[in-house]
């Protein structure tokens, strides 16, 4: 909508001329009525309002003394039945509700003091400039000057430069643990797993071998690389081998109906509609492991990744970024599905070095 | 009134009654013999009983899943394969007969439309369309006998992730769930594992033994008693979440309920 104004060159002298009118429109409204509290007229209400916080600060005292009491006095293991919580630790519940109720009696003590005894008087604070007085901010900047040419760094500027270098520098000695702290970068880690042609895959925890014949449709298997499963992986590896190898070499197995299957890749790699693929997931490496069986959706459990499992378990929804890595497998003579390969791309997240391997270090460990 | 009901006082319910303690002790014979291969089922259900089970499915489940159990396109699967197993948990737990089509069946135990054995001549009936797993034998629930330890260490690699480590069950994609394990019966663990309904994955026998599915009840039996607990209210279970909601709240009406109290001058 368009409405002519027609004093429009005579805006700026209007707004000059409002600037008074404007301080005339809003009066000062000046202070509220001032309304006195009970406590204030009647010396009875004072009084009580003196017993209660007195009351509060004893309050708190007690359980200050009944925290000394319970820490000393109830059995650490006590076990007790509390009405809408259940079976609880007993000892736990005393120190917690003391300690809690005397801090809170403090705090509700001096509030309530505060709001029923202390003067009620509503001040008016008039603002006043922030700059300070003029002979101030001289006297500042005179000493300023004095000490910038008595230091001599006007005339001497290496001096400048070298205090400069040596304080910025000083950064680094903090700085540096920090990031470098941040862990090994990655090398090949994520691109070798145990897996390789002919490794026999294993159920996680039984450590059964899989026959081709038992997986029927539907079905899902968990799966480890032969020797790096269950009790037998610590004793064997460590502790710490064998949860590296849970991290990187875990595998779920499920057979499709090889019709539904999308892709040409993932049908050849897996053997009459069974498939493998790495369990760790592509965004931050939880385990993918929630199969659907009916939609064939693999759902990670941490942020709702979810990856198609008959289109080569490409993302379909959520943060995770790549497909799950397939593993090629086929059967052994016996009929035991083994893998036909290892992992022809780094399982797990992705890092930044993976794009560009040349930034990888050469060593294998 | 239901079909058992009605003829309880026929001269023929003498001869039913027979021929079903002749299929009861003929089933129990094919239970306790040692070499039952998974995956097939009994031949033992009677010809009467089957009878009985096609007329309880043409009355109440031949709309969806067909005439002869062959599936009807979207509105049901086919019944051909999926065995005593499959039936028994489904109606025993009340998801079937479907009362309205969803995102997915649940469980309604106070809904089970039939009697136990009204319940097995359904699952012969659909059993001797194309044979399927048969429900369990009594040695594999008496989960007494289970190893609870081996039991979470199966249960934590194969079940945890949908129906969270203690068992509570948790959120799937686009609406389903995993429903909660406690309070089930240890049947039907059993033959979910067996059998995979709906959206999970099937536990065939060579996957998780029957040993390790035993175990698995041991193990859930004993979250339920409470074997899991360290104290306190459980606020339901659900991790994080659901202590992070309990916390907001309270603490949110709190901190508000102490400013108002803080800003308001005294009376």
């Amino acid at each position: 909508m368009t409405t002519p104004h027609h004093d429009d060159s005579n805006a700026p002298a209007t707004r000059g001329d409002a600037t008074p009118a404007v301080t005339e429109r809003f009066e000062n409204p000046g202070m509220p009525p001032h309304v006195p509290r009970r406590a204030d007229e009647d010396p009875r209400a004072a009084r009580r309002a003196e017993f209660q916080v007195v009351a509060l600060f004893t309050i708190s005292a007690l359980a200050s003394i009944g925290f000394v009491v319970a820490y000393y006095a109830i059995d650490r293991d006590l076990k007790g039945y509390l009405l809408g919580i259940g079976e609880v630790n007993l000892f736990h519940v005393a120190l917690g509700v003391t300690m809690g109720l005397s801090l809170l009696c403090i705090g509700l003590g001096a509030i309530h003091w505060a709001k029923t005894l202390m003067p009620d008087e509503e001040v008016v604070e008039e603002r006043h400039p922030q700059s300070s007085g003029e002979d101030d901010r001289q006297a500042v900047g005179q000493t300023l000057s004095h000490g910038w040419r008595s230091s001599q760094l006007n005339r001497r500027a290496a001096l400048l430069g070298s205090a400069g270098g040596a304080l910025g520098l000083f950064a680094l000695p903090l700085v540096l643990p920090v990031v470098a702290g941040l862990g090994p970068r990655p090398r090949q880690e994520l691109y070798t797993t145990h897996w390789e042609e002919g490794t026999l895959l294993r159920i996680d925890p039984s450590g059964a071998a899989i026959r081709a014949a038992d997986v029927t449709q539907g079905s899902v298997f968990h799966v480890m690389p032969d020797g790096w499963v269950g009790h037998e992986a610590i004793e064997e590896h460590g502790a710490e081998e064998a949860m590296i190898s849970k991290a990187k070499d875990q595998i779920i197995l499920v057979k499709l109906d090889p019709a539904t299957i999308r892709s040409q890749k993932q049908r050849e790699w897996g053997y009459e509609g069974i498939v493998a693929y790495s369990k760790v997931c592509t965004h931050v490496g939880c385990p993918v492991a929630l199969y659907e069986q009916q939609t064939h959706h693999l759902l990670c459990p941490c942020h709702q990744s979810t990856f198609d499992m008959t289109d080569d378990c490409k993302v379909i929804f959520g943060p995770a970024k790549r497909a799950l890595p397939q593993l090629p497998i086929t059967v052994d003579a016996e009929g035991y599905i083994v893998a036909a390969g290892g992992f022809r791309e780094p399982v797990g997240p992705s890092f930044w070095e993976r794009n560009r391997p040349g930034l990888l270090g050469d060593d294998q460990s | 009134m239901s079909f058992l009901a009605a003829r309880r006082r026929s001269p023929l319910a003498l001869l039913v009654l027979i021929l079903l303690g002749l299929a009861f002790t003929g089933t129990a014979y094919a239970a306790l013999q040692p070499t039952a291969s998974p995956g097939t089922s009994s031949a033992s259900a009677s010809a009467d009983e089957i009878a009985e089970g096609r007329e309880l499915f043409l009355g109440n489940c031949a709309t969806c899943h067909g005439a002869n159990g062959e599936g009807n396109g979207n509105d049901g699967p086919s019944l051909h394969g999926v065995g005593a197993a499959s039936v028994d948990f489904q109606v025993a737990t009340g998801r079937m007969p479907l009362p309205a089509p969803g995102v997915q069946a649940e469980r309604n135990i106070s809904q089970v439309k039939f009697s136990e054995e009204q319940i097995e001549a359904l699952a012969a009936y659909v059993d001797s369309l194309a044979p399927g797993p048969d429900v369990p034998e009594e040695q594999w629930l008496d989960y007494a006998e289970g190893d609870v330890d081996n039991g979470g260490a199966v249960y934590r690699t194969n079940c945890a992730m949908c129906h969270n480590s203690s068992g509570t069950g948790g959120a799937l994609t686009r609406g389903k769930y995993a429903p909660t394990l406690m309070g089930v019966d240890e049947q039907h663990i059993y033959e979910a594992m067996l059998t995979g309904p709906q959206s999970m994955p099937v536990f065939n026998d060579q996957n998780i033994t029957p040993e390790e599915k035993r175990d698995v009840i041991a193990f859930l039996k004993s979250i339920e008693e409470g074997g899991n607990d360290h104290g306190g209210h459980t606020l339901g279970s659900f991790g994080p979440a659901g202590d992070a909601l309990f916390a907001w709240t309270l603490g949110v009406l709190a901190f508000i309920a102490a400013a108002v109290w803080l800003g308001r001058k005294a009376a």
